[in-house]
């Protein structure tokens, strides 16, 4: 088991929870027309949300806004009433569609992150060592990150974001494309995680996936949320009719 | 990461020794002398320096370009002595207060060389002003300085007798290179043109190809050279004793002597002004 | 025709001989040109890598500026340097003039636009890539900066040759800030032009091939250097 305590030469003190994740009248948009939003959301301590729709739905673009990535329009986003801060931005992290790894070894890149979250010596090693195991990534250590597969690859942007211990984890459509067994395994690192007490914002298109990982469900549709709900309640009944389309295979505009 | 850090340490420590090995002789005593490309090529620094530097301890650095840049840079102060043969600017020079006082320190002559087969028809003459008008007469190509060198104002002054007009003419049989004495005479071996150059240059020049001294001997193709103290009351930082000691040499009978002593294929280059005294003169 | 196989001969020769003169000459220049690499590398690194990053009004002419002055005129720089290094110019009391440290400082000016100018365009690349995933893990200006130019660092190496290429073939900046002092200041250009200027053509061409198999013995240095770094550290 991953041990999630906070590293030596944090910054003493500062621990409060930074969920509740809230966004209010969230909206994204260019001089075109309005991508996403007005959107009212929060999101707590509970699992992994999944964040699912058609292509096209906004569910990237939310994801970015929520995580401080992209500025919105109009409206903000404040996490247990507190504006992004350092701290705060520390306590996140991001896994992208397309794994972006650092042109060093695959034990270097975990340590990069871990160096930014203020891990040194000892402390850093052991997560290091604990994490590339949990990714399976240990005959891999000292080889370029570079030469891994699509699949190893991502293993190691999950456990790099993983291994500072973050209180949430967004995850942008994160086994797109992958084979089967890369998608298993990391969907296993997934749910580690989520054991630990990591919430996971998990963006996806695919139903299968969402019905696999979710605890609730937050239905977008044309930069609208349409629908939330816990996962159990919305594959089996959900209320909105675009919904029940999308679960029943049907294309949604 | 701790491979990096020690070679790029180990490079830093090479770059820092190479710089303090190469500043040390930053120390050393010296003075630099603004001369001319003919002095330079024709080897006699090569042989005079030694002597002085053996004699005194003062190391000499020369800095050889055209006689118009030797001027111009020791006017910024960027020399302690000026060793150059254009009269009329050394004067000027002087005359502005740049430098303290001019000396004649040697002499030797102008010749006009040109291609064997001499389509102007003047080898062997020793009337310069004449030979060049034979040459401006058939349009055969003529290099000139072009540079305000003091081998250029000779040429000019020679021109100025004839009554052609070579400015018109310039870019046609008259062409202007712009550079030094040697860069000259190669491109006159190579075009097969006339051109007027020092002496020294041209005998201890090892590109001549089939070109070859048509015209000397005339009394207007004499060249002397002076040697100038930059002024210290213009520019403080000139090393105005050290400065004062080469001149004195120089002009003393050690210098005079080793000027006269130089040879090159067993030519004599340069003429010192004051006959040496001893068992060699 | 002659003379090129004269060259050949006499330049096998003179290293063959260990001359003296020959040797004093490479040194200074592998000296001279070196040490303004790496000056010209400290500089330009951060320099391009910032270009690439930051975002500002009239960041589009800064871009332009920067790639235009790689054609900067050796010959001018020289001219520019000298003024400022001249007794007579604002930096004479420094007496640089007529120094290596001359030759270094003209041939940083003309080296560090190159090395800025490829550093931003590579880095540029690389930023759109690393942009976002740098962002998510909290690395700012600065720090992103450094991991990109370290990622880079295969591609620099090349860059960092390029400048190394300009400045131990230009001669113009150098004679004009040095002077061509005999063992003083005189580099391998420079004695090629004393040498030309004397009609020693052959001799002139000779150390022209020594200068060119110096440049290819360091790329080649460098390059061997490049792939075992690569190789050993990802064995």
């Amino acid at each position: 088991m991953v041990d999630l305590a906070l590293p030596r030469g944090a910054v003493a003190g500062q621990q409060l929870p930074i969920l509740p994740l809230s966004a209010a009248k969230l909206s994204y948009g260019t001089s075109t027309g309005t991508w996403v939003g007005p959107i009212d959301l929060t999101i707590d301590q509970a699992g992994v949300t999944v964040v699912l729709g058609p292509n096209g739905a906004g569910k990237s673009v939310l994801l970015r806004l929520l995580h401080g990535l992209l500025e919105p329009t109009t409206g903000h986003v404040t996490w247990n009433g507190r504006p992004m801060d350092r701290e705060i931005r520390l306590r996140q992290a991001m896994v992208f569609q397309s794994p972006v790894v650092l042109r060093r070894s695959v034990a270097a890149n975990l340590r990069y992150a871990l160096r930014i979250r203020g891990y040194r010596g000892a402390a850093l090693h052991e997560r290091l060592d604990a994490w590339l195991s949990h990714a399976d990534l240990v005959p891999q250590a000292r080889r370029p990150a570079t030469v891994l597969s699509g699949g190893e690859k991502q293993r190691l942007a999950i456990a790099r974001a993983l291994c500072g211990g973050p209180d949430v984890l967004f995850l942008d459509e994160p086994a797109a494309n992958l084979d089967g067994a890369s998608v298993i395994a990391i969907e296993k690192l997934l749910q580690t995680a989520r054991d630990n007490g990591t919430k996971l914002v998990l963006v996806t298109h695919d139903l299968h996936q969402a019905r696999r990982m979710a605890d609730e469900v937050v239905f977008m549709v044309a930069g609208q949320v349409r629908e939330r709900a816990p996962a159990s309640r919305f594959f089996d009944q959900p209320h909105n009719p675009q919904a029940q389309a999308f679960i029943d295979g049907r294309i949604v505009l | 990461m701790i491979e990096a850090i020690r070679g790029a340490a180990i490079v830093a420590l090479w770059l820092a020794s190479v710089v303090v090995a190469g500043s040390a002789g930053a120390a050393e005593r010296f003075i630099i002398v603004q001369s001319t490309t003919s002095t330079q090529n024709a080897g006699l620094f090569d042989h005079l320096l030694p002597v002085f530097e053996e004699a005194t301890g003062i190391e000499v650095r020369v800095v050889a370009v055209g006689t118009g840049q030797a001027l111009k840079n020791a006017r910024n102060g960027d020399g302690d002595v000026v060793l150059v043969h254009a009269r009329a600017a050394e004067d000027a020079f002087v005359a502005e207060g740049w430098g303290v006082a001019r000396h004649d320190v040697m002499f030797n002559d102008f010749v006009i060389v040109g291609p064997a087969d001499d389509p102007a028809g003047v080898s062997g003459m020793h009337d310069a002003v004449a030979a060049l008008k034979k040459i401006a007469a058939v349009r055969a190509v003529f290099l000139s300085r072009g540079d305000e060198s003091g081998t250029h104002s000779k040429e000019r002054a020679l021109w100025a007798q004839t009554r052609v007009d070579i400015d018109a003419a310039s870019g046609t049989w008259y062409r202007e290179t712009g550079a030094g004495m040697g860069a000259t005479l190669n491109t006159a071996t190579g075009m097969a043109a006339y051109t007027l150059t020092d002496h020294g240059t041209w005998i201890s020049f090892n590109n001549k190809g089939d070109q070859v001294v048509l015209v000397e001997g005339d009394k207007r193709l004499f060249n002397p050279y002076g040697v100038i103290l930059v002024n210290p009351a213009r520019h403080p930082r000139v090393r105005a004793a050290d400065g004062q000691a080469f001149i004195d040499w120089l002009l003393g009978p050690d210098g005079q002597r080793a000027i006269a002593e130089y040879r090159v294929n067993g030519q004599q280059l340069f003429f010192p002004v004051r006959r040496p005294a001893g068992p060699n003169s | 025709m002659q003379d090129f196989g004269d060259a050949f001969g006499l330049a096998f020769n003179l290293i063959l001989q260990g001359d003296s003169d020959l040797a004093e000459i490479v040194g200074l220049s592998l000296r001279v040109t070196l040490i303004a690499v790496a000056v010209s590398c400290a500089i330009g690194f951060p320099l391009g890598a910032a270009a690439a990053i930051m975002r500002f009004p009239g960041r589009q002419g800064v871009v332009i500026a920067m790639n235009a002055l790689m054609g900067l005129p050796p010959v001018v720089v020289g001219l520019l340097v000298y003024m400022l290094l001249s007794n007579a110019g604002p930096l004479g009391v420094l007496q640089l003039l007529y120094t290596p440290t001359a030759m270094i400082i003209a041939q940083c000016v003309l080296v560090i636009p190159i090395v800025a100018a490829l550093t931003r365009q590579t880095i540029e690349d690389l930023a759109t890539e690393y942009d976002e995933q740098l962002r998510s893990l909290g690395v700012g200006g600065a720090g992103q900066a450094a991991t990109l130019l370290w990622d880079a660092r295969f591609s620099l190496l090349t860059t960092a040759l390029a400048g190394f290429g300009r400045a131990i073939a230009e001669v113009g900046a150098v004679i004009t800030v040095g002077g061509n002092i005999d063992h003083v200041t005189r580099v391998m250009t420079t004695a090629i032009a004393v040498e030309t200027s004397k009609g020693n053509l052959g001799l002139a061409l000779a150390l022209g091939i020594i200068l060119i198999l110096m440049a290819m013995i360091v790329n080649g240095l460098v390059m061997t250097l490049r792939t075992q770094w690569m190789s050993r550290a990802y064995g």
